[in-house]
């Protein structure tokens, strides 16, 4: 069998916007966790979603302690540039270094890469320093994680000399690893998704060292009827079978019949999608379903599902 | 559904931008699409749908594949193919961020050659697709370029993906503050007396280390240049704000009846409003059918579910096939309608939290089958019709 993803040590899960990128992040955190390993989930974008998805009031650059395995964190420019300072070049910031910061904020966005390296820097350096089994970052999305994954490769190229320089080559060895790194790229079975997806693998093989570890389709409508059932279920949507059982049961079936009608075309328009998405796809990558949830929960008690959905994938 | 209030005839006469925002994959450029090509074929305009990356099912129906920069028209042949007699022009266009920067530099710098070393400076090309929301500005400079060349009398504009809601609507504004801050001036000061200047000392001495000097110097260089047209692109930046807030420019805001999407499209509701911008409508887009959420139908669906084997038996006999095949559709449909109908119920909750607001709401449902032609578009588009005001 195939190294399963939680045996790696570095995960980015990315995908279009509204696809449940956030929730298969956490889900994957949480099967870790239950297997043992010391997970780091991050969050790239201070949008709170993660700490929304395990129902806790933050999750600060310093990390929350979401439960006896998992610790969450956010992103944040100032603190991983305070960081960063501290760990490879020996200078203690003291004070706020919030106007150097936002100076340091406009520098590093002009700069290919440069910003981008604080945050791959810093989960590249919890893999490094073995702080944790695994990390997981909740990625930016399918247009912008391209740049993330390239930035140390970028700063090799654009700032020729300099301290930065020689901080990125063991960087490039963790990221190059399938064995310790593999990106995840979760979708839904929907034309914008899955044309996002193709694109950003067909990037990741041409732009970048890093593996692709899976893809996750994510809110995969279930299957009503197999052929024999098909036939059978237009039979019984005929006009005269629903007046049978009107007349012989005192039961209007017609809007029921209406909405499995409803729900059968939706599955074969995502089907579609599907199809198209996986002929695309060489046979060694790997593709996982998890199905739909109908119920409306969140949170915690969405993770728990969903990890279990991934568990069955996985195992 | 009737209604006193035709929404198109609003929008007509009194809107000449309309931008088109909420949270992605909730079918924002499709809408944009539709409302252009219903806009164009009911009334005597020039219509232009301006969209960002477009999926190319889209494309085609408008047949606007390899664009450019350019804009198009879209032949009224690709309405009578359907049968829609237009009676205005539709136009589309894409947005190029590189090209369009280009033109930018073009047209703002003092002369060519200042222009082609702009252009050929390496760091450019980094420079303007990252910096300060440059997809943004140049998104909003691009739509005040086609707004006053007074060509089109309205435009529909659908906005970039950003990962901050509302962005682009600051980013002219914070173009101008960036010409103007004290950052931009420490970049342009010569690097050597830089390190003289007390105040900015310590940045560069950061910067330095971490960066390397070379690099610094490299980008002080190109900002020299790019200071020459500090003049243009600030006058340029407040005329696309002034322009953003007011009346003739109106949002729509997309959602789906989804709970995180429609918890993003509240956040656009609320900045919109703050920023003392004109709220068109909201439209709900892939709403599922009003019979899944009706309390007769779920009764039914039940009811269909415990007496499963007694109806099947009874057909099985009608439509001679086997009994436990018969059961297990009856049962599968039952609880199809179930499963849909929790969705549904949760869309109707959602769709209640907005018709207690005072704006426009306008729907359209599922649809088994994504637009691919002109007509199905405008069948979109036919949809809409306001449920409330």
């Amino acid at each position: 069998m195939k190294q399963s993803l939680i045996d790696k040590n570095l995960l980015f899960v990315t995908g279009k916007g509204g696809v449940g990128k956030t929730t298969v992040a956490t889900a994957l955190a949480w099967l870790a966790a239950q297997n043992g390993k010391k997970v780091l989930i991050a969050e790239t974008y201070a949008r709170g979603d993660l700490a929304k998805a395990f129902e806790v009031p933050e999750t600060p650059y310093s990390g929350k302690k979401i439960n006896e395995n998992i610790v969450g964190m956010t992103l944040d420019t100032e603190a991983s540039l305070r960081e960063y300072l501290k760990l490879f070049f020996h200078v203690p910031v003291v004070g706020r270094i919030g106007p150097l910061a936002r100076a340091f904020d406009f520098l590093a966005s002009a700069a290919p890469g440069v910003k981008e390296i604080l945050s791959i820097g810093k989960f590249t350096w919890e893999v490094k320093a073995k702080n944790y089994d695994l990390v997981i970052v909740d990625a930016p999305p399918t247009g912008h994680i391209i740049g993330h994954l390239c930035a140390p490769q970028a700063i090799n190229e654009l700032v020729k000399v300099g301290p930065v320089r020689s901080q990125t080559q063991w960087m490039i060895d963790i990221l190059s690893d399938p064995s310790k790194t593999s990106v995840v790229v979760v979708t839904t079975a929907e034309e914008m998704p899955v044309n996002e997806t193709l694109e950003l693998i067909a990037k990741l093989e041409s732009q970048t060292t890093v593996d692709l570890g899976a893809i996750i389709v994510n809110q995969v409508l279930p299957e009503l009827f197999n052929s024999k059932e098909e036939e059978v279920f237009d039979k019984i949507s005929d006009e005269n079978a629903i007046n049978e059982v009107k007349k012989n049961f005192d039961l209007d079936i017609t809007s029921v019949v209406e909405a499995a009608k409803l729900a059968v075309g939706l599955r074969r328009q995502r089907a579609k999608h599907l199809q198209y998405l996986t002929s695309q796809l060489v046979s060694s990558i790997e593709v996982l379903y998890l199905p739909y949830h109908f119920d409306a929960f969140y949170g915690l008690k969405r993770i728990n599902a969903v990890c279990k959905d991934l568990s069955e994938e996985l195992m | 559904m009737k209604t006193s209030l035709n929404f198109f005839d609003e929008v007509v006469s009194t809107k000449e931008v309309i931008f088109f925002c909420g949270p992605g994959g909730v079918g924002k450029t499709t809408t944009a699409a539709a409302m252009a090509v219903k806009l164009a074929s009911e009334y005597d305009k020039n219509v232009l749908v301006l969209t960002i990356d477009p999926a190319k099912r889209l494309a085609n129906a408008l047949g606007v594949q390899n664009l450019g920069n350019n804009v198009n028209k879209v032949e009224s042949a690709e309405f009578l193919n359907n049968s829609i007699e237009p009676k205005g022009t539709l136009y589309a266009a894409m947005l190029d961020t590189k090209k369009s920067w280009d033109d930018l530099i073009k047209r703002h710098a003092p002369d060519d050659k200042v222009a082609q070393t702009i252009l050929k400076n390496p760091l450019y090309h980094n420079i303007t697709a990252k910096f300060v929301q440059s997809h943004e500005y140049i998104a909003m400079e691009r739509l005040y370029e086609l707004h006053t060349s007074a060509q089109y009398d309205i435009i529909l504009v659908d906005t970039p993906p950003t990962r901050n809601a509302l962005d682009f609507l600051d980013a002219p504004e914070r173009m101008a503050d960036f010409f103007s801050s004290r950052l931009l001036r420490w970049l342009i000061t010569p690097y050597r007396s830089r390190l003289v200047n007390l105040a900015s000392r310590p940045f560069y001495q950061l910067a330095d280390k971490v960066l390397g000097g070379q690099f610094l110097q490299d980008i002080a260089d190109f900002f020299i240049l790019f200071q020459s047209m500090y003049d243009g692109f600030i006058e340029r930046a407040k005329a696309v704000s002034h322009l953003l807030t007011d009346q003739r420019c109106g949002f729509v805001v997309v959602t789906t009846l989804e709970q995180v999407p429609f918890a993003e499209s509240k956040f656009f509701l609320e900045e919109i409003n703050k920023r003392n911008m004109h709220l068109l409508a909201v439209v709900m887009n892939k709403v599922l059918p009003d019979l899944l959420r009706s309390k007769e139908n779920l009764e039914v669906a039940r009811e269909l579910e415990s007496q499963k084997e007694k109806i099947g038996e009874f057909l099985s006999g009608k439509i001679g096939t086997e009994l436990s095949i018969c059961s297990a559709v009856l049962s599968e449909t039952a609880q199809s309608f179930l499963n849909f109908n929790k969705v549904a119920l949760i869309e109707a909750s959602l769709e209640k939290e907005l018709k207690n607001q005072a704006f426009s709401s306008l729907k359209a449902f599922y649809s088994r089958f994504e637009p691919v032609t002109i007509k199905d578009l405008k069948d979109l588009a036919d949809q809409f019709v306001v449920t409330n005001k």
